[in-house]
């Protein structure tokens, strides 16, 4: 049942209640995306359904899709429409990331302000189609950014927010928008579609005739791209200038998050981060994604019985938020971190504890970290669960003392029992 | 075919597009090809080449040989790059209505390797939708930009450095298998007929859909013959009928001129006398010799009956 003050709400022309990928294909067009090039995969395909409803449909004029054999050939042919001058849009997941990787490196090396939605699955094998953010996480060194989402509204936003972050001049870089596999991609929620003047008031104008600053094609002006160059040539110095835009681009979503709450009235944080009751907090734990959302509960529920506990609700992996992060673990004396992704490997075996350990590295008076996974594959991690390991930070916080269960330094919450 | 003089008339044919000073090998059958091919298309071009001699040919970052827009791009990625120069076209078109934008002509140029092996699939999916490109594939019959090594297109015996004792499989017929595609346009050229291939690119370039245009390039060093030869290796794989010059359109086949006559088999040339021209056929045995004459007179068969048809079928 509808409770009565909501219904106006729902009512509303401009909300609809939607999946999380129908948002994300409404974003695409209130961004008035040029060209899309899409491959189907779950649990991605119902972007690509609606997204061609909507061109096919007559809702988006001026707008190709092409409907392409492979994900390798969704990002090619992305890289030569926006090469050409386009604003572009896809989406994938899983293994149709794997499959365009080759094409992930080359996005950002022609520095080309590409979106693109993840609706987030674990890699085979075994096959598993279900929230785990490893395959976004796994893109980590390309020069993409990459943005976590927590509700059916922050995929609409945070996609409005990529295209001005990604085509602002010093960042000139693309963008994945990641969000929990079927939690968010098919299960439905009322959002907001902004009013379609506002959101081109607030998004920079398409490119003009002559394309982006740095490429364009153009038989009057012929550029080449992508000549072999030395070891003595540019090339490092370009590598290093891709990394400079990445850091740099801290300030752009600060400054768009800040913007986009002015114009829209939603807050994410300062952008990076969003923190959530951290104030007093003993202890915190770092989330991602729809995970955060729901920690907000055991958050309540834990502070509730008295104790001072807090999250933060990290919304970046790349840039990586190093100077938030500092702060945040000053403030606490504990601070878990749960990845639902592996690093296998890696310190901790989750990346972004991983992340978290190296941004601190060096820095004094700084929170105990401590490392946790769950939910890896879709594995159901529920309100208890997560109370739960509030409290085992709190263990810590008042014992000092680490759990026993753990596998090299980190916590896997939630295993099966095995005999 | 086109004439010399019909040529030398058209002002964008007797510019150089291509321009030289650029780092191929003597004698390369690559510069032939693209530099007839953009005698007919002429500037307003989009062009991805996939990794192939192309990318380094063109010269080292920051000089460059193309005069018109030219893109190095990753190996498997030729034909949906040029589908995404399309759609940005038709989106600019629709844009910046009456400023040429729907006139552009994208295309990929690649190699047999970036074709014929690793290419094949985004090739197949730009022709099964019909994309309106024009997909080029030089052929040089190996991995040469790598090294000689065999490729999906290296002909039967040939010495690669990865079949030292010749390849014992035969060329893939990839013109055959973009014909089962039905687009609206195939064709195979050789550099020892420019103005076959002129002919050819500037009717491709009139035709909305998928175009696709095999050239023969030979490789001096790749095939093992000097470098003043290359013209002539060329067209004596069109003589010994190994590589057989014709178009089809809209499913239509015909054969073009210098392929014609050699329906009669008496005016081929023995095959020996083309493989003994090039040091990649060197020490082939005589069954090997026999099998490879075999194939290409069982090629000719069959098309010569699938020409009776279609004369039959057309009346």
């Amino acid at each position: 049942m509808i409770k009565p003050e909501l219904k106006d709400f729902l009512q509303s022309e401009e909300i609809k209640i939607i999946k999380g990928n129908v948002a994300a294909a409404y974003a695409a067009k209130s961004a008035r995306v040029q060209v899309i090039s899409a491959y189907p995969i779950t649990p991605q395909t119902t972007v690509v359904e609606k997204l061609s409803e909507f061109v096919d449909g007559g809702l988006m004029p001026g707008t190709q899709y092409i409907k392409v054999e492979s994900e390798h050939s969704v990002l090619a042919s992305l890289v030569g429409s926006s090469m050409a001058g386009t604003r572009t849009f896809t989406a994938t997941s899983g293994q149709g990331l794997f499959y365009m990787y080759e094409m992930v490196h080359w996005t950002a090396g022609v520095r080309l302000p590409i979106v693109m939605a993840i609706a987030s699955r674990g890699p085979a094998p075994p096959w598993n189609i279900w929230a785990d953010f490893t395959d976004v996480i796994s893109c980590r060194d390309t020069g993409w950014m990459s943005a976590f989402t927590a509700t059916h509204q922050e995929i609409y936003d945070e996609i409005l927010m990529s295209y001005k972050v990604c085509e602002d001049y010093d960042v000139l870089l693309p963008k994945f928008v990641a969000y929990g596999g079927f939690i968010l991609s098919h299960t439905s929620k009322p959002v907001i579609l902004e009013d379609q003047d506002k959101v081109d008031n607030f998004l920079p104008p398409l490119p003009d005739e002559k394309g982006w600053p740095h490429i364009w094609i153009d038989p009057k002006r012929p550029l080449m791209h992508g000549n072999l160059i030395m070891p003595s040539g540019f090339y490092s110095e370009f590598r290093m200038k891709i990394h400079d835009a990445l850091i740099r681009s801290k300030s752009k979503i600060k400054a768009v998050a800040k913007e986009f709450e002015k114009t829209f009235g939603r807050s994410y944080g300062n952008g990076l981060i969003q923190e959530y009751r951290m104030d007093g907090a003993d202890v915190a734990m770092l989330n991602y994604g729809d995970l955060a959302l729901q920690m907000e509960e055991a958050i309540d529920a834990v502070r509730e019985e008295g104790y001072k506990v807090g999250m933060v609700k990290l919304r970046h992996f790349r840039p990586f938020p190093v100077e938030d992060i500092i702060e945040v673990a000053k403030k606490v004396k504990v601070l878990g971190v749960m990845d639902r992704a592996t690093a296998f490997g890696s310190p901790t075996g989750g990346p972004v504890s991983s992340e978290v350990k190296t941004a601190l590295h060096g820095t004094k008076g700084t929170a105990l970290i401590f490392p946790m996974i769950n939910g890896i594959g879709g594995r159901e991690v529920t309100v208890e669960q997560q109370k739960e390991q509030l409290k085992i930070l709190i263990k810590i916080n008042e014992t000092g003392e680490l759990p026993e269960d753990l596998l090299h330094g980190t916590l896997w919450h939630g295993k099966l029992e095995v005999d | 075919m086109a004439s010399l003089k019909k040529v030398m008339e058209d002002e964008i044919a007797c510019k150089e597009w291509f321009l030289p000073g650029n780092a191929c090998c003597a004698g390369c059958g690559l510069e032939v090809a693209l530099r007839w091919t953009m005698k007919a298309l002429g500037p307003d071009i989009a062009m991805v080449t996939p990794a192939s001699c192309l990318n380094v040919v063109i010269g080292l970052w920051p000089k460059t040989a193309p005069d018109f827009p030219q893109f190095n791009m990753a190996f498997a990625a030729g034909a949906a790059v040029a589908t995404g120069f399309e759609a940005a076209f038709k989106a600019k078109a629709h844009k910046f209505p009456g400023k040429g934008w729907d006139k552009m002509i994208s295309i990929c140029f690649a190699g047999d390797g970036g074709t014929t092996d690793i290419g094949i699939q985004g090739l197949s999916g730009a022709a099964e939708r019909n994309s309106n490109i024009i997909y080029v594939c030089y052929d040089n019959e190996a991995y040469m930009n790598t090294g000689i090594q065999r490729s999906s297109s290296t002909p039967h015996g040939a010495i690669t450095t990865t079949t030292p004792f010749g390849k014992e499989r035969y060329k893939k017929n990839l013109p055959a298998i973009m014909r089962a595609h039905d687009i609206p346009y195939v064709a195979t050229c050789s550099i020892s007929e420019p103005l076959d291939i002129y002919e050819k690119f500037k009717k491709a370039k009139s035709i909305n859909g998928t175009k696709y245009i095999h050239i023969l390039a030979p490789c001096a060093p790749g095939w093992g013959f000097p470098s003043e030869d290359t013209i002539e290796i060329a067209r004596m794989a069109v003589k010994a009928g190994s590589w057989i010059l014709y178009e089809v359109e809209n499913g239509v086949l015909t054969l073009s001129k210098k392929s014609k006559p050699l329906l009669d088999p008496s005016k081929r040339i023995p095959i020996i006398e083309y493989v003994s021209t090039q040091k990649r056929f060197a020490g082939i045995s005589e069954k090997t010799l026999i099998e490879i004459q075999e194939q290409i007179d069982n090629d000719w068969e069959k098309l010569s009956t699938e020409l009776k048809c279609q004369d039959e079928y057309s009346k």
